[in-house]
């Protein structure tokens, strides 16, 4: 067939697989081609699965070929963050100290993603144990944005976001613990979505910060990202903070979003993520986007977080905190990088000289941080403070929802900065997940959708939708109905201007 | 709010288990001051009144009903351990010389 598969959405690939217009194993192959053409250049993925993705394919074709019904996402092929635990498949979390280690078991995720048919083309690459904005922490080299190779893809799953904006797949998967998955859709000019906390096992992830990691869906649409959230989100015994209700009809939502649009709805602007520290571009894309929200009949209001602007050092308190604890199962004996083991190091030296040499510097200052705010004498004036002001932060959000729907605010303060610029200035780039934090310590579900492109420098700009916990379908309608809006303005999808590789 | 000095941060690897170059532990110093001073605005928030959140969902104690389930065999336990012998895992010894 003469159409080129890696250029088509997830949901139409899906309807050609399931007519037999094209077959699960010719879509497995051709993204395959891509990512043997470009990734070389992009450095999305760090293990491709050639092998596996065309076995699970044919399995697809298989079932169709026995007349058995397919799911609405059966041989579309995906690309799998590397936090994500996969069964004989390494498994590095972009860290030395988990170089080549293949996982005994699947995630919960991954195996959602092998029962609906979906085609895992391999493992996405990914700052050092989610712990980054750029994907420069990754100790396996940085991954390129297409719109710009010299510049950073976001972080951490900036593998993922890179992948399905070269075509490299359609659907990808994220994490988020403070942006992770939607600021890298705001600088690749595609969606993101952090679900719910809880809405998406956490079973088989790699823990950073228990409290605040949550999986979710890539793709380069609102619809795609709907399916794909469908497929993965749902209760899991074997997580105990997975929630036990309904999950909300998010493709429904999509579909209503986008043909019948969002009037009578209520949106609120953060007025707190504006002014100092925002690019020109991306202030001015977002003002449009909010006129474009008022044109399609919503009612817009300013919304006053006062608390937002202590999110950031809350969550560097909170998050490296757990990460301290979490860390601390990589010790050298049962798994992972062993160093020093020549019979004169005790135990404990062997831990502390593998810890040394498998993490890197970002991991190694997180790690510190949380150790020192948990320490006795510092725990109440940091670590105790910063979950009071958790709770203060979930209280604005309370507040706020009882006079909105969602809230609306730009993903992340400026567009895709170049590779280098603030890798080695810990407090810059932290400030690209400010707007994006707050989500994460209250635990509600937020989106990035694209709202066009920064006119100083042609960089793709985020749009941010909040909703409240368990209201994620909302994150669909509104992002459904503002990305059709603006891609009639444009004449085409957004990604259809960045550069050919 | 106090700085972090560069004992303190020889001292935090020390609990962290992570056995630090004098060059990281100079480069070290100076960014956790800058990150530690950063985050100490926390404390500009009046909040004695306000309970803390340690987690964003109410749960406590949940429970899965007492059945046996599969896990994983001592095969595939082991498999990627840095050291085996005689099916169990093989550790550096305990102690040290003082």
């Amino acid at each position: 067939m003469s159409t080129d598969l890696t250029r088509m959405t997830a949901a139409a690939l899906a309807g050609a697989i399931a007519s037999g217009e094209a077959s699960a194993e010719e879509a497995a192959r051709a993204h395959l081609d891509r990512i043997g053409a470009v990734d070389e250049k992009v450095h999305a993925f760090l293990h491709v699965d050639t092998e596996g993705a065309l076995r699970a394919a044919r399995a697809v074709d298989a079932k169709r070929a026995a007349g058995e019904k397919l799911g609405p996402l059966a041989g579309v092929p995906l690309a799998l963050k590397d936090l994500i635990t996969t069964e004989g498949v390494p498994t590095t979390c972009g860290s030395k100290i988990l170089e080549g280690w293949i996982p005994p078991y699947d995630a919960t995720v991954t195996k959602r993603l092998k029962d609906a048919g979906v085609v895992v083309l391999g493992k996405t690459n990914m700052d050092e144990f989610a712990m980054g904005s750029s994907t420069e922490t990754s100790a396996y080299g940085p991954t390129g944005n297409p719109w710009d190779l010299t510049r950073i893809p976001g972080g951490s799953g900036g593998g993922s976001s890179a992948s399905i904006a070269s075509y490299q797949a359609p659907l990808a998967i994220g994490t988020d613990t403070g942006g992770s998955i939607r600021q890298p859709a705001s600088v690749t000019g595609t969606v993101g979505v952090k679900p719910t906390y809880g809405a998406v096992s956490r079973y088989g992830l790699v823990a950073f910060s228990s409290s605040l990691d949550q999986a979710g869906p890539c793709a380069r649409n609102v619809l795609d990202t709907a399916l794909l959230h469908s497929v993965i989100a749902g209760h899991d015994p074997m997580d105990s903070t997975s929630i036990d209700a309904p999950v909300p009809d998010v493709v429904a939502a999509a579909r209503q979003g986008r043909e019948q649009g969002i009037a009578g709805m209520r949106v609120g602007v953060v007025k707190e993520f504006a002014g100092e520290g925002y690019q020109a571009g991306v202030e001015q894309r977002f003002r449009e986007a909010v006129e474009v929200l008022r044109g399609l009949g919503a009612e817009v209001v300013e919304i006053s977080c006062p608390h937002f602007t202590y999110a950031l050092p809350a969550y560097y308190l909170i998050a490296p905190s757990e990460c301290s604890s979490n860390l601390a199962r990589f010790d050298a004996m049962r798994y992972g990088l062993r160093v020093g083991d020549d019979g004169s190091h005790s135990a404990e030296e062997v831990t502390a000289l593998t810890r040394e040499a498998g993490f890197g510097d970002e991991v190694k200052r997180r790690i510190m941080l949380g150790t020192y705010a948990l320490s006795s004498g510092y725990y109440d004036a940091y670590y105790g403070q910063a979950q009071k002001v958790r709770t203060l932060i979930t209280r604005d959000f309370d507040a706020a929802f009882a006079a909105v729907d969602v809230l609306v605010s730009p993903t992340t303060p400026t567009t895709a900065f170049p590779i280098g610029e603030r890798v080695d200035d810990p407090m810059a780039m932290y400030l690209a997940d400010l707007c994006t934090i707050p989500s994460n310590l209250a635990g509600n579900a937020a989106m990035s959708v694209p709202c066009g492109l920064a006119p100083e420098d042609g960089l793709p700009v985020g749009l941010q939708i909040i909703a409240p916990p368990m209201a994620d379908d909302r994150l669909y309608r509104v992002g459904a109905a503002v990305e059709a809006a603006l891609t009639d303005s444009w004449g085409h999808p957004i990604l259809e201007e960045a550069p050919s590789l | 709010m106090p700085g972090i000095t560069r004992e303190e941060v020889a001292h935090l690897a020390r609990l962290s288990r992570l056995e630090l170059s004098e060059k990281e532990l100079d480069h070290f110093a100076t960014q956790l001051d800058d990150i530690v001073g950063a985050v100490a605005r926390v404390g500009e928030v009046a909040a004695e009144d306000v309970p803390p959140t340690s987690h964003p969902l109410p749960l406590t104690n949940v429970m899965r009903a007492d059945e046996v389930r599969p896990s994983l065999t001592p095969e595939q336990a082991l498999a990627a351990a840095p050291a085996v012998e005689e099916q169990r895992f093989r550790v550096p010894q305990i102690l040290g010389e003082d």
